[in-house]
């Protein structure tokens, strides 16, 4: 059962919607206790980096988040929340995985935010079992991940090179919206929930 | 590649789906939530929902039509009409929509777009501007077209992106409802001036259509309703020929 970390950031209605559309059982995490009472944990986000993780600290599970040993997969925001910093608010995060979270370069010619489904390149991962190569996802955001192969598994093209996900032991991570990426999307959030350590 | 997006708008008045032409005449085609799961099948990239009758009836939300929605729908979906405070925002984005657009209560209180961006990130914000051509100058219009504003398009739309908007809804009221084509000259000069996605609206009556507005104003998406809602352009069809036209699309 996949518990979802409740902090205040953003849009659980839809998430929640895919996962029922899915047949996969959830709850909500709001103490460190419930984190117990889930085998995989997901930590969703839209909005500001620096005020989700500032909202995160408020609910006193910083540091059960990062001791897990299960399964936790960060969507979005959630995902940059995993890094270690973000240039949105120059913000600390919480360095599970040691990358940067950085602004998009308007000089290379795009526009911001990158909105709309682009193809992912992933690698072989179990996250994107059974998804069909090269399929669109749908993203939607200011900053990305910077890329960097120890970390990477997917790779997405916007302007430069970027994560779309990363992955370091049991931490996941994705940059597009898996609850808005249509089948594929949905595929995901099954792999995710029959991921095993 | 970031694909280019088709967006079916439907116009709700009452719960139905609607469509004026030229905003006048509207015509009942159907039931929002069971489209909305049809276009997602169909390939749609997104939707946009418009509450119509929201500015002049006082009608607010949509909040138990956007759950219905976002509980079937596995694609992004915009919801607009009747926006004018944080509260209404924020209970559509709890309620499951993506975006909200905004145009009227924009124009009457520009902080609204600053305090929206700054609350729920730019992403969420859509600012939508319906513009007609007057005396050599393109003139924001409210209320579906009803009311002239002292606007010029291009400084609104410009002030709009330093105040936050994440994406600008372009709908040429000039050619909105007369199936002519997209108002390429428009959206190709207002997509040069921001680095905001912008999506075309207003005139789409023919596949080659959605091309030239690609080509021509290089936007970064297309909308329409009647078109689609009655079936004369299949989404699966405009994709494959917006492909053969080498236009990024996801099929």
């Amino acid at each position: 059962m996949i518990g979802i970390v409740n902090y205040g950031a953003g849009n659980i209605f839809s998430l929640t919607a895919a996962l029922e559309r899915q047949n996969i059982a959830y709850g909500m995490v709001n103490t460190e206790a419930d984190l117990e009472k889930y085998s995989h944990i997901i930590i969703p986000g839209v909005g500001h980096a620096g005020a989700a993780m500032k909202k995160l600290e408020q609910t006193g599970l910083v540091d059960a988040i990062k001791a897990l040993k299960k399964p936790v997969l960060g969507i979005c925001v959630g995902m940059q929340l995993i890094t270690k910093h973000s240039e949105e608010g120059d913000a600390n995060l919480l360095n599970i995985i040691p990358l940067n979270t950085k602004l998009f370069n308007k000089d290379l010619g795009i526009k911001i935010p990158h909105m709309g489904w682009n193809n992912v390149d992933f690698k072989n991962n179990p996250l994107f079992q059974t998804v069909p190569f090269d399929t669109q996802f749908y993203f939607v955001h200011s900053y990305f991940i910077e890329y960097n192969p120890t970390f990477d598994i997917a790779s997405v093209n916007y302007g430069n090179k970027f994560s779309a996900a990363i992955q370091k032991d049991n931490f996941y991570g994705v940059q597009f919206h898996p609850e808005k990426s249509g089948e594929a999307g949905e595929r995901l959030l099954k792999n995710f929930s029959n991921l095993s350590l | 590649m970031l694909s280019k997006r088709i967006i079916p708008c439907l116009d709700v008045k009452d719960g139905r789906t609607v469509k004026g032409i030229n905003f006048v005449d509207l015509r009942d085609a159907g039931d929002p939530v069971e489209l909305a799961a049809q276009y997602a099948q169909q390939g749609a990239d997104e939707l946009v929902f418009l509450d119509i009758t929201a500015t002049h009836e006082r009608r607010k939300t949509m909040i138990e039509m956007v759950k219905s929605v976002a509980r079937q729908l596995n694609i992004p979906f915009t919801i607009g009409g009747g926006i004018s405070e944080i509260a209404d925002a924020e209970a559509l984005l709890n309620a499951g929509a993506d975006k909200i657009s905004i145009n009227s209560a924009a124009v009457k209180n520009p902080k609204l777009i600053e305090d929206l961006a700054k609350n729920f990130g730019v992403q969420f914000v859509v600012l939508a501007v319906d513009t007609k051509h007057i005396d050599g100058k393109n003139i924001v219009h409210l209320n579906g077209g009803r009311l002239i504003t002292e606007l010029e398009t291009e400084a609104w739309i410009k002030r709009a992106e330093d105040l936050g908007a994440g994406e600008i809804l372009l709908t040429s009221m000039d050619h909105d409802g007369t199936k002519a084509g997209f108002d390429c000259n428009l959206l190709g000069k207002i997509n040069k001036m921001i680095n905001i996605p912008i999506i075309a609206s207003g005139g789409a009556g023919k596949t080659e259509h959605f091309t030239e507005v690609f080509q021509k104003a290089r936007v970064d998406a297309a909308l329409a309703a009647s078109v689609f809602h009655y079936g004369e352009i299949l989404i699966p069809d405009l994709k494959q020929e917006l492909r053969r036209n080498g236009i990024p699309v996801r099929i």
